[in-house]
């Protein structure tokens, strides 16, 4: 069984649709990430399993129950947090943690040793008696797990956990969550920073309220399997990414940052080939070179190859549709 | 139950760190108890009194002492004969003048007509149609006395007269502190309960706590409970800081059972507690749960309730309207017990209405806030 598992799951807001006949099933123990850029979906999806919304149709059922039918035996199950810190920022430490516990059912001496397990687990130790609004940043946001697992839930939903948090403060963060899955608690986590989903055991990839993609990083990586993704730095960029655009050797040319990636079917002749039309052209000086593919390559063509195959016929084939997508990605 | 208690808890935790909500349960009602009991003095006494006496006999200087010993009026100032008049009331030197031509007195003794008389401001129409009452039972109570003295025969003189003697039951000397306090319990917690609760719900939703507690296995009815009972406790306390002021400042007792008292309040409290809530399953933004318990609760308390204005003195259509605000028959009850020493037992109509305007009310805010999401 799994641990958790949506069927034809679908959210209409009047004539938008947010989320789209996903199916996904989630094992036990997994660390599970939905990746997306804004507005594919994932916050949507999320709240759903956990009973924040009801779902326009489909199913989603946690450990086998179904959420529509018994929210509270799910919400027992259940811990969940998300990017906003839904902390009391004007209740301490101590009296945020023994607040939930309490809303969890938990006292007694099962309360204080989940509250001594939580403050070491978050780092807050010598910390209990601050005011929660005088925290910074990164240690609120692991006050905020911690008082989203004191009831030991068997499966963990992070919405975008790390938002607006620094780096060092993200990384700890990700120590605690790979430690709750060694566990055999399972995670599910939505995030649009694209390292962090190098965490995650398997991956579905969502836009506009659609899977489109899922897997371990790896098997993602295999789109590109027979083919090559080339670097390329030059001058005048937007000249360049036009001039690949029409080039009949690239399958597919974007934007990263002040840089251009083409997807090509192999990797020395699309070098040679790619150079000496900058060269051409005097967009030089140019640098071009064959890269490993990262999972933001993986993303884009994989959106890209969406976009493409759901506007065909709408629009001339000519045109590369979604070509011109910036990073979607920070 | 423990999950109620926790939420509680956490609910007085916020209250107490935060002076802003504190000062508006606790602080606001005694001050406002002041301000109200102060300003809100409707009691016209000690009205200064400006005399000209023309006569300067001893029946002039007895008609004076008349309006002075009434204690209505103060002796402010004695204009000399022929001075003018006009400038007395507009320099605010005086708002009434009382005017004694000359030959007041012999005429009275020789039996003829003696005329006196008063000069008012009625720019204030309320004060002067109080001052007028006044002064015309003063010269009514002079002249009883005059006829008296002129009478001839000793047994008519002590007998004949209709000796009228009004008493105002409950507030003897029609202080209208005593009148409005009640009102001002009324109102004062319509506006804290109402307030608070629909605040502490909304302020939630602002913050995305709200989000966190529904993923919990915290039920809806624990979390309306855990919201209403704290505000509730606090409200009963703010009801005691009030009778304890009132008390001590403008000597208003409470007559009748305190048991009476307190049971009426809570049921009252229930209503404006689920008028709270109901505001908070609507409101998005505390601005707007602020703006809407203002105009639908507070305000209604104070012009809809009898509160300062007589009901039976507005138009027919806001009269009706009273119908559709609990406070009217809160008020109604509350003076009853306080100022008459009744027992809720007279006023069996008034606590049907209170307990159906709090069933529907916390009925519905009940519904709305534990119905699925959607």
């Amino acid at each position: 069984m799994a641990a958790v598992e949506t069927r034809h799951l679908s959210k209409s807001f009047g004539a938008f649709k947010a989320v789209d006949d996903l199916t996904i099933a989630v094992e036990e123990g997994e660390v599970f990430g939905l990746l997306g850029s804004n507005g594919a979906g994932k916050s949507t999806v999320i709240r759903m399993i956990c009973g924040l919304l009801a779902p326009s149709g489909g199913t989603a059922l946690v450990e086998g129950v179904d959420v529509a039918r018994d929210p509270e035996e799910v919400k027992r199950r259940i811990g969940y947090m998300t990017q906003r810190f839904s902390l009391y920022e004007d209740l301490t430490v101590r009296q945020n943690l023994r607040f939930f516990g309490g809303v969890y059912g938990l006292r007694g001496v099962i309360l204080d040793q989940r509250q001594a397990w939580a403050v070491s687990q978050a780092g807050l130790e010598g910390k209990e008696d601050l005011m929660t609004r005088s925290l910074p940043g990164g240690w609120k946001q692991r006050l905020a797990l911690a008082c989203a697992v004191l009831h030991r839930p068997k499966v963990l939903f992070l919405d975008e956990p790390t938002g607006g948090v620094d780096p060092i403060s993200r990384r700890s963060f990700w120590n605690l969550i790979d430690k709750m899955a060694e566990e055999g608690v399972t995670i599910i986590v939505t995030t649009h920073y694209l390292d962090e989903a190098e965490h995650c055991r398997r991956i579905a990839l969502m836009h506009a309220g659609r899977l489109i993609s899922m897997g371990t990083v790896s098997q993602l990586k295999q789109v590109f399997a027979g083919r090559a993704v080339i670097e390329v730095s030059c001058p005048r960029l937007f000249e360049a990414l036009d001039l690949f655009e029409r080039h009949e050797d690239v399958l597919e040319a974007s934007l990263f940052g002040s840089r251009l990636h083409l997807v090509v079917p192999d990797a020395g002749t699309g070098q040679r080939r790619a150079l000496e039309l900058l060269q051409r052209s005097g967009n030089v000086p140019a640098r071009v070179e064959p890269i490993v593919p990262s999972l933001e390559d993986v993303f884009i063509h994989t959106i890209e190859t969406e976009e493409a195959s759901r506007t065909r016929g709408e629009q001339k084939p000519t045109e590369k549709a979604g070509s011109r997508v910036q990073r979607g990605v920070p | 139950m423990r999950k109620v208690l926790a939420v509680a808890l956490k609910e007085m935790r916020q209250a107490s760190r935060d002076p802003l909500t504190l000062a508006l349960l606790l602080g606001i009602p005694a001050a406002m108890l002041l301000l109200y009991g102060y300003a809100l003095n409707f009691d016209v006494r000690h009205v200064a009194l400006a005399v000209q006496d023309r006569d300067g006999s001893a029946g002039s200087r007895e008609l004076i002492a008349s309006f002075t010993n009434s204690t209505y009026f103060d002796r402010a100032a004695d204009l000399p004969a022929g001075s003018n008049l006009d400038g007395v009331l507009e320099r605010r030197l005086a708002r009434a003048v009382l005017v004694i031509p000359e030959n007041y007195a012999r005429d009275l003794d020789e039996g003829r007509r003696a005329r006196v008389q008063l000069l008012l401001d009625g720019a204030d129409a309320n004060t002067a149609t109080t001052v007028l009452g006044t002064s015309s039972a003063v010269v009514a109570d002079a002249n009883t006395a005059i006829l008296r003295k002129a009478l001839p025969d000793q047994q008519l003189r002590t007998s004949r007269v209709i000796d009228y003697e009004p008493r105002a039951w409950y507030n003897p000397e029609l202080k209208s502190t005593q009148f409005l306090v009640p009102g001002l319990i009324g109102f004062i917690l319509m506006l804290t309960s109402v307030l608070s609760t629909a605040l502490s719900v909304v302020r939630e939703k602002e913050r995305g706590t709200m989000e966190q507690l529904r993923v919990t296995s915290l039920r809806p009815a624990e979390l309306i409970l855990g919201k209403t009972l704290p505000y509730l406790g606090i409200a009963l306390v703010a009801m005691g800081i009030i009778l304890l002021v009132a008390r001590a400042l403008f000597a208003v007792q409470v007559r009748g059972p305190l048991l009476d008292l307190f049971a009426t309040t809570l049921l009252y409290l229930f209503g404006a507690l689920g008028f709270g809530l109901l505001i908070s399953s609507f409101a998005d933004s505390q601005a707007i749960a602020f703006q809407v318990g203002s105009v639908f609760a507070t305000l209604p308390a104070i012009f809809l309730s009898g509160f300062i204005f007589p009901i039976r003195s507005m138009p027919r259509l806001l009269q009706w309207l009273t119908y559709a605000f609990p406070t009217r028959y809160f008020l109604v009850i509350l003076r009853g017990i306080i100022l008459k020493g009744a027992s809720l037992a007279p006023y069996r109509r008034d606590l049907l209405f209170l307990t159906i305007y709090a069933g529907v009310i916390f009925g519905l805010a009940w519904f709305r806030l534990t119905r699925k999401a959607d």
